[in-house]
């Protein structure tokens, strides 16, 4: 039984609008990195629902570049977020606005 | 040896440079000796060249030498020449020859002053100027040394530069001058776009096609001679000249008498091809001369400073040349200019041996009977008063009655007349300046002054002056025709109006004897009011108390111009400076910057450097963006 494009869709805008909501209003550095993980995995889904709608193979094959791509952003944004909680003690974007005037 | 004649200007360069720069470690005597020295050999080569000159034929007595091209730009070409003619080698002459006299003098007049060495460097900077100016053969480089002679005179004014009077003076010197030389220039302008060239030979051989009085010329001449009226200290620019006398005296002597102030007639002869052309401009000059003359000479009665009156003598007897160039007389100006230069450099010089002898004073009320102290000061003084009170046989006769006798017969009687009354004028100023100085009571301290006779270095010069004073005036025989070398020898040079006419001898003779009792009468009217009965002038002010208040304070004319145009330029600028410079400028500037700072103090407020404020920003920027393209 195939499951209607709609439904793809529906899920990964959920998805999306819940990780945009999280990064914008979240103060953990560690959270709204989560949250553009979601706003990621919401971006694929997409795809993979057009890649079953259209009965074509490029959809998946973007996943799979979105998913290395992530895993190496991962690897640098955890670390950026470690760095900074060495030199500040904290991770609360509240507390980091020192590019201000 | 005329190609050496750039060598004349260059040796006072020289002395120049070596006492401005090491003057200050070389001994006082070194570097007098270097200063007069480098004056000396222009002398002796001018007069070198002037005996070579005087073997060439009279047809060829115009000579060129071109040194090096100085401005070559398009079709305009400005060469760094020198015009070797009778007139620039009268002028040669007599500066070089004065100045020499005048270094010497300077040598035992300045001997105790701590700027001895910066005064002699200023000095030589001036005779190169003045050498330039002279012998320049365009009109470029005639306004180079004319522009370096004013810096001089203005150094020079304010000499001693701590005293504030001093350098008012100096300031006032530059200031009134700038506005001559701006005519100059400007006449420079309209005869460079008229002729399409700068040099005096070409300009005036140009200058002969075209008719007598067109607007052209009329205004280049004009322009010319407001060049002269600066310099020459002619009305209405004359207020400089009195105020100079706050230099040292020799300096007075030389720049401010014998050379400088001269160099507004020498201009008017040297471009007496362009004035015969502008009958308007001649009757200017004339008139204006006649004016100076006079209104100089009156002012001259009232002063009690010895220099001052001397001033207006100088400014009065500038007059006469002017007023000689006006009525066609080119020549008899520069006669004048000649035995001017030895017996007004000879007052001069005299008045500096009696400042010196008097330990600095120079109110005539505060000496007398100083003739048994300094007797070689009193005689060569006595000599130049006789020549410039026109008395036979002494140079100033010769010149001024020259300059009296082709006023009447070229100019018109008023000429004659106003100039006459200036002459009586001078002859009893002069003897009234004598006889305070040198006569009567002795009016001084024992106590405190000792006068005393100059040293050699200064009686010399005095001496060799009166000789040029009592004999200068032969070269100009007027009578006897053919006797008047001067005027043939210059004639090369200088344009005539018309064709001389001759005048019958009886005539000649009749003038002069006039002018010579006209000055008799001055003398015996300084004799009356000064010896005779020293209470006369005391009664005679009471008498015309406004007249004298007038003349006293010089016809207010300082004052007036005070009012007229120095308070005015003064009220303008400080408007000028706080109105519109801080109010306009200053406030179109800061305003816009203060605009820019106000605008930024708001919308700094944007930048939270919070990362969610922009990904919000970020967010509605893409949702603006595609509810845009999603509803077009």
């Amino acid at each position: 039984m195939a499951v209607p494009l709609s439904y793809y869709l529906a899920l990964s805008v959920a998805l999306f609008a819940l990780g945009v909501i999280g990064v914008i209003i979240r103060r953990n550095a560690i959270v709204i990195f989560m949250s553009i993980e979601m706003m990621l995995n919401a971006v694929n889904l997409a795809f993979i629902g057009f890649a079953d709608y259209f009965k074509a193979v490029d959809g998946q094959m973007f996943v799979f570049f979105v998913l290395t791509v992530a895993a190496a952003e991962v690897a640098v944004g955890l670390a950026l977020i470690v760095a900074i909680f060495r030199n500040r003690g904290s991770i609360y974007v509240d507390d980091l606005n020192i590019l201000r005037w | 040896m005329m190609d050496y004649v750039w060598l004349i200007p260059l040796f006072p360069l020289i002395g120049f440079l070596i006492n401005g720069l090491l003057g200050k470690r070389l001994s006082k005597n070194v570097v007098g000796t270097i200063g007069s020295l480098a004056v000396g050999l222009s002398f002796l080569l001018t007069l070198g060249i002037f005996l070579e000159f005087l073997q060439l034929p009279e047809g060829s007595r115009v000579v060129e030498k071109t040194v090096f091209t100085w401005i070559s730009s398009g079709s305009f070409q400005a060469q760094a020449a020198f015009l070797i003619d009778p007139l620039s080698l009268v002028m040669l002459l007599v500066v070089s020859g004065v100045s020499t006299l005048i270094h010497i003098y300077s040598v035992g007049y300045m001997h105790d002053d701590p700027g001895f060495y910066r005064y002699f460097s200023y000095l030589n900077l001036f005779v190169f100027n003045m050498l330039i100016l002279v012998s320049a053969n365009n009109f470029l480089l005639m306004f180079v040394g004319w522009e370096g002679v004013g810096l001089c005179s203005y150094l020079l004014i304010g000499f001693w530069y701590e005293r504030r009077s001093a350098s008012d003076a100096g300031k006032k010197a530059f200031v009134v001058n700038r506005i001559g030389d701006f005519g100059f220039l400007l006449g420079i302008f309209i005869i460079f776009w008229t002729f399409g060239s700068l040099n005096f030979q070409e300009v005036f051989a140009a200058a002969s096609h075209y008719p007598v009085g067109s607007a052209v010329i009329t205004a280049a001449t004009l322009c010319l001679f407001l060049g002269a009226t600066g310099k020459s200290a002619q009305i209405p620019l004359y207020v400089w000249l009195p105020d100079a006398m706050e230099g040292p005296t020799p300096v007075s002597a030389l720049i401010h008498a014998a050379t400088m102030v001269t160099a507004g007639v020498y201009m008017l002869a040297r471009c007496s091809a362009l004035f015969v052309l502008a009958p308007v401009s001649m009757t200017v000059v004339a008139v204006v001369g006649m004016l100076t003359a006079f209104f100089a000479a009156t002012m001259g009665m009232a002063q009690f400073d010895i220099k001052r009156v001397l001033a207006y003598s100088t400014v009065s007897q500038l007059g006469y040349m002017v007023m000689a160039c006006g009525v066609g007389a080119f020549v008899s100006g520069i006669f004048h200019l000649m035995t001017h230069a030895f017996f007004k450099a000879l007052l001069f010089l005299g008045s500096g041996s009696v400042i010196h002898g008097m330990h600095g004073q120079q109110d005539m009320r505060h000496m007398g009977g100083l003739r048994k102290y300094m007797p070689i000061t009193y005689w060569t003084f006595m000599v130049a008063t006789l020549a410039i009170s026109g008395i036979f046989p002494f140079a100033g006769f010769f010149s001024k009655d020259e300059i009296l006798f082709y006023s009447l017969v070229d100019g018109h009687v008023l000429y004659w007349g106003i100039a006459t009354v200036a002459a009586l004028i001078t002859a009893f100023y002069m003897f009234r300046a004598v006889f305070m100085t040198f006569h009567g009571k002795e009016r001084f301290d024992h106590h405190e002054v000792h006068p005393h006779e100059a040293p050699w270095t200064m009686a010399a010069p005095l001496i060799i002056l009166a000789v040029l004073s009592a004999v200068g005036g032969l070269v100009g025989f007027p009578i006897i025709e053919g006797a008047h070398k001067f005027k043939e020898f210059l004639a090369p040079s200088i344009a005539t109006l018309h064709p001389e006419a001759h005048h019958a001898m009886s005539f000649e003779i009749f003038m002069m004897a006039f002018s010579m009792s006209v000055a008799g009468v001055g003398i015996f009217i300084a004799y009356k009011f000064y010896l005779k009965k020293p209470d006369l002038p005391a009664r005679v002010v009471a008498k015309f108390p406004v007249v004298y208040e007038y003349i006293y304070n010089k016809y207010f004319v300082d004052e007036f111009y005070d009012a007229a145009v120095v308070e005015p330029v003064k009220n303008g600028s400080d408007f000028l400076w706080h109105g519109v410079d801080e109010g306009v400028v200053d406030g179109v500037v800061n305003g816009s910057a203060g605009t820019v700072a106000w605008i930024s103090a708001h919308l700094r407020k944007l930048e939270t450097g919070f990362v969610q404020t922009y990904a919000l920003a970020i967010l509605l920027g893409m949702v603006l963006i595609g509810g845009y393209l999603i509803g077009r």
